[in-house]
């Protein structure tokens, strides 16, 4: 049934499209043919300055209107240290796009109404212009120059890794289908090993080497906690498939690539509160978080900063979000301090313990014996990053 | 003022008699010869060597899968816009894939979601704006405005079509295996393509994604050569290369490209296809899925990535270049003007050829390479924005001082100058890899290459298939028809993919089965409601074209007149019944460059009319 009245739909559609057709072919042979193209000529020169005004309108308005969706206004301020450079990039490359598309368009249009066809007009024969050319060459040239200059004085800055002497936190993300798994360095701020083939569900989910000292205080917390203003290197690994990890408030995205651990280094500058405060300014966020109960939360006060994917890694790739929080240096120690290692809640005296047999008191003097010789080896990760 | 010529037997029997004085005869008066490629039904219309009608092949073929792409378009466009309304209704259609929960509500499922994301993609980069717009109009123009009988080889150009076929038949069987169609997006990347673990559609959709791409190279590769061959060798007496039209520069150009970048690609399918079925591990490492830890060891995602955008990126330009040509030619012919700076348009698209084959990487910068790199693709991909921009206002300037037609064809080339302006000024941000860090792969980049590639290069096609419609099938196509099919497709287009500019500032990411998740991208349902009416009102447009086609190639009101546009060009010079072999007797042989018009008081002069005693050849 609903198949035949589909049919019977584009049937109908059909014939009055091409009973449409024939009327006008009708009306020209009535009216004659030049008269006719002359007309539609004038019409249809009106409708391009009409679309063209309509359009350049529209642009304005939904600018203004949506002000608050751009990068670095209203509630999209950057949150890091390096978003404002590129924030400020996105503003100068629109202001030079922003003038050769109102001036482009507008000449597009205007010409095509200007110069339509009509009685007793003709063409004239222009066919190059080699100072025109010159000059409408050299102008994109020399803007283009300047944001190429810019824009790679902004890359190189953003994207440098921790020098030698620098402070800062490392953490790790991996992705996997469809969750992001987080680990941080505990006390000795160093993390340890990992190896895929060691990667026992539940127990083991990144594939830690127990092995290596350095993983012993290792945690693993489902959201991501950092102290504001504080440097941070995210090493950014994957378990199975391609994924990103992608901060949009702090403007930061990582392709996540098995094998290949990459890194991005960034300096959170506004706290979770900070930028709830922010948010509650603007009208948008003064809305209950929750439309159906109007005694829900404001929306800015439910905000919260999310990591998110950015590389299609399959069916549930939309769904991989985990909370991220930017607290003051004392609430970030004494978050950490309420962590427990992964080694001791799930691995200590395991099977999967490598210190099964050694007595408690014998480990810790292993440990911090072995923290000055974990120095000499370079680690497994780090030689691969090198490369 | 003369727009639909309604004028004079006198000068198209001019041209046949400066044929007949100044023609070059290549003996063609055997007729059998082309009664041999042309006795029957089958090789006819079926199994043709016959350029035109290979170009009609394209040409509807393309049509087809437009029309599948864009409905799988529509159907991921109504889970965006309208994730709470229910798609039982689509039951029938989509089968399994729709899933009805106890109270009869159908949801998409995620995984056919994916699939038909990727299968959109697909299509219309490869079938719809590759062979549908390349395969169509440089089978149905090179010759013809060369000045020659058919392509180099016209069996090869047969198989090229034939092997487009046969792809498309692959991929359409692909749609209706039970795991459904390919999955991983149209750029395939590995892990995700190379394991079935990974992604229902990894598995034997894959295998069939594959198989199909790989042949479609085939076709590419046959048709690109015998471009090549055919521009190169059989121009006809006089046709130098810069009295060559701007088309046939742009699918000449076009087909270096395809021929140098394609082969690429199925280098990286062959390595994907040893890691997925013979334990390699060219592009796998460290990977952990479905419980187990896999043997591969060694291998790089990011080297697919290289191999991908090495032919990526051209594959871009592939794409854009024929719709460039077209627009070219049909603003010229349209404007009654010379267009303007042609030498600078054919310098422009060799360096745009050039340029994209250094590119590639720009798809790339936050996929974990070595950000030092990215600075030698970031100085070349903004390069390229000099010679487009060169050709932009080519354009603008070949309408000025116009005496311009505003017909059907004509308004969609302008519209063509339109979106590339608004697509290709993105492409200045997304480019620059500092601000490409929040940008890439969010909705920005989906509104940049839709409105500058996908939008931009329908157009082209739009304006190509209006203006040479009659050349194709002796009929016109209704221009009011066309008109109201322009506007409503240049409103429409904006409607749907302006807007996403919005979203990607705001840092919604694309290829998201649901926004739902998070909290930053969750409230724009307003916007995205917006893009999904706006795409189903510009597909309803779209029939309209499809009406006008079919029925203009029965009805459509006749050519009276060989040249109905007063265009310079050879194919005008043609007579009105399409014959094998193009002209009757004697090959034309050119005498001038293409855009004569509004020359010394003349309309137009074909380029068959020899330079009068004084006068001198402008280029």
């Amino acid at each position: 049934m609903t198949v035949l009245l589909v049919l019977l739909c584009v049937a109908l559609i059909t014939i009055i499209v091409v009973q449409v057709g024939k009327v006008t072919e009708l009306a020209s042979k009535i009216r004659g043919e030049e008269e006719m193209q002359e007309a539609a000529n004038r019409r249809h020169g009106f409708y391009l300055m009409a679309f063209m005004i309509l359009f350049l309108v529209a642009t304005v308005v939904s600018t203004l209107y949506y002000k608050n969706y751009f990068l670095g206004y209203g509630p999209h301020k950057s949150a890091s240290a390096h978003g404002g450079t590129l924030d400020y990039l996105f503003d100068v490359t629109l202001f030079f796009t922003g003038i050769v598309f109102v001036i482009t368009q507008i000449l597009l249009f205007y010409y095509g109404y200007r110069y339509k066809a009509q009685r007793g007009t003709k063409a004239s024969f222009i066919s190059h212009d080699n100072k025109l050319e010159i000059v409408w060459t050299v102008i994109p040239a020399v803007v283009m120059a300047f944001l190429v200059i810019s824009g790679l004085d902004a890359w190189n800055e953003v994207m440098a890794d921790v020098g030698e002497d620098e402070e800062y936190i490392e953490i790790e993300a991996t992705g996997y289908q469809f969750a992001w798994g987080l680990r941080y360095p505990g006390a000795d701020g160093e993390l340890g090993r990992k190896d895929f083939r060691l990667i026992k569900p539940g127990s083991n989910d990144l594939g830690i080497d127990w092995n290596d000292e350095r993983s012993l205080d290792d945690f693993l917390p489902n959201e991501i906690v950092l102290p504001v203003n504080k440097k941070v290197r995210v090493r950014i690994t994957a378990r199975d498939v391609l994924h990103n990890f992608y901060l949009p408030h702090f403007r930061l995205k990582m392709d996540a690539v098995p094998g290949i651990p990459t890194y991005f280094v960034f300096t959170p500058t506004k706290t979770t509160e900070e930028y709830r405060q922010e948010l509650s300014q603007y009208e948008e966020y003064q809305v209950p978080a929750d439309p159906t109960d109007p005694e829900s939360p404001m929306l800015w006060e439910d905000f919260n900063y999310e990591l998110a994917c950015a590389e299609l890694c399959g069916r549930g790739h939309w769904s991989m979000q985990k909370i991220v929080r930017i607290v003051s240096e004392e609430e970030y120690e004494a978050w950490k301090a309420t962590q427990t290692p992964h080694y001791e809640q799930l691995i200590k005296g395991t099977d999967d313990d490598p210190y099964k047999e050694d007595t408690v008191e014998e480990t810790t003097e292993e440990v911090e014996e072995s923290t000055s010789e974990a120095e000499a080896p370079a680690s497994e990760e780090e030689t691969e990053e090198a490369h | 003022m003369a727009n639909i010529a309604t004028q004079s037997q006198p000068e198209v029997l001019r041209e046949d008699m400066l044929i007949e004085e100044l023609g070059f005869d290549d003996h063609f008066h055997d007729h059998h010869h082309g009664d041999k490629y042309q006795s029957n039904f089958i090789n006819t219309y079926v199994f043709s060597q016959d350029h035109k009608v290979i170009a009609k092949q394209f040409l509807i073929t393309g049509m087809f899968w437009a029309v599948v792409g864009a409905l799988m378009s529509l159907v991921f466009r109504l889970q965006l816009g309208f994730p709470e309304e229910s798609i039982a209704w689509l039951k029938p259609v989509l089968g399994k894939w729709v899933e009805i929960n106890a109270e009869g509500f159908g949801t998409l499922s995620q995984d056919f979601y994916y699939a038909l994301v990727t299968m959109h993609g697909t299509i219309l980069v490869f079938f719809v704006l590759t062979a549908g717009l390349s395969g169509t109009f440089s089978n149905l123009l090179i010759p013809l405005q060369l000045g020659a009988r058919d392509m180099a080889s016209p069996f090869l150009n047969m198989l090229s079509y034939w092997f487009f076929f046969l792809a498309g038949a692959i991929m359409f069987a692909s749609l209706f295996i039970s795991t459904g169609p390919f999955s991983g997006g149209w750029v395939a990347y590995p892990p995700l393509s190379a394991l079935p673990q990974a992604s229902q559609g990894s598995g034997a959709g894959m295998t069939l994604w594959t198989l199909s791409l790989v042949f479609f190279v085939v076709s590419v590769l046959l048709g690109g050569i015998n471009y090549i061959t055919t521009v190169l060798n059989l121009r006809t007496k006089g046709m130098s290369l810069w009295r060559m039209p701007l088309t046939i520069w742009a699918f000449f150009i076009t087909a270096i490209i395809g021929l140098l970048s394609f082969p690429v690609l199925v280098s990286a399918f062959l390595l994907l296809m040893f890691d997925r079925g013979m334990g390699t591990s060219f592009f796998l490492s460290d990977i952990y899925i479905g419980g187990q830890a896999l043997d591969h060891v060694g291998g790089s995602p990011i080297l697919f990535q290289h191999l991908f955008w090495f032919l990526g990126h051209p594959e871009v330009y592939i794409i854009i270049l024929p719709a460039m040509g077209l627009v070219s030619e049909v603003l010229s012919v349209h404007s009654r003007k010379p267009i303007f700076g042609y030498k600078a348009m054919v310098y422009s698209i060799m360096a745009i050829a050039f340029l994209s084959f250094i590119v590639w990487a720009h798809h790339m910068f936050m996929s974990g390479v070595n950000p030092f790199i990215s600075n030698f693709f970031v100085i070349f991909t903004l390069i390229i924005a000099v010679p487009s921009a060169v050709k932009v206002f080519n354009w603008i300037a070949t309408l000025y001082k116009g005496n311009i037609r505003l017909n059907a064809a004509s308004l969609f080339a302008i519209g063509f100058v339109s979106m590339f302006i608004s697509g290709g000024l993105t492409g200045i941000f997304l480019g620059n890899s500092a601000l490409d860090i929040q940008l890439h792969d969010t909705y920005f980049v989906v509104a940049h290459f839709h409105i500058v590639m996908g939008v931009a290069a329908f157009f082209g096609m739009f304006a190509g298939i209006y203006n040479w419609f009659p050349k194709m099938y002796g009929r016109f196509m209704n221009d009011t028809l066309g008109k109201i099919h322009f506007w409503g497709t240049l409103v429409g287009a904006y409607a749907i993919f302006w807007p996403m500019h919005y979203l990607g500032m705001a840092g919604v990411p694309r290829r998201y089965f649901s926004f739902d998740s998070f909290q930053a991208f969750a409230h724009f349902d307003g916007m995205n409601q917006f893009i999904t009416i706006g795409a189903i009102l510009t597909f309803a447009f779209q029939v309209i074209f499809i009406v006008n086609f079919f029925y203009s190639i029965w009805k459509g009101k006749k050519m009276t007149t060989r040249n109905p546009w007063g265009a310079t060009t050879l194919e005008w010079t043609t007579p009105i019944e399409r014959i094998h072999g193009n002209w009757p007797d004697k090959l034309p042989t050119v005498q001038r460059w293409a855009y004569d018009y509004g020359k010394d008081g003349k309309e137009f002069i074909s380029q068959v009319e020899p330079l009068g005693p004084d006068e001198k050849e402008v280029h």
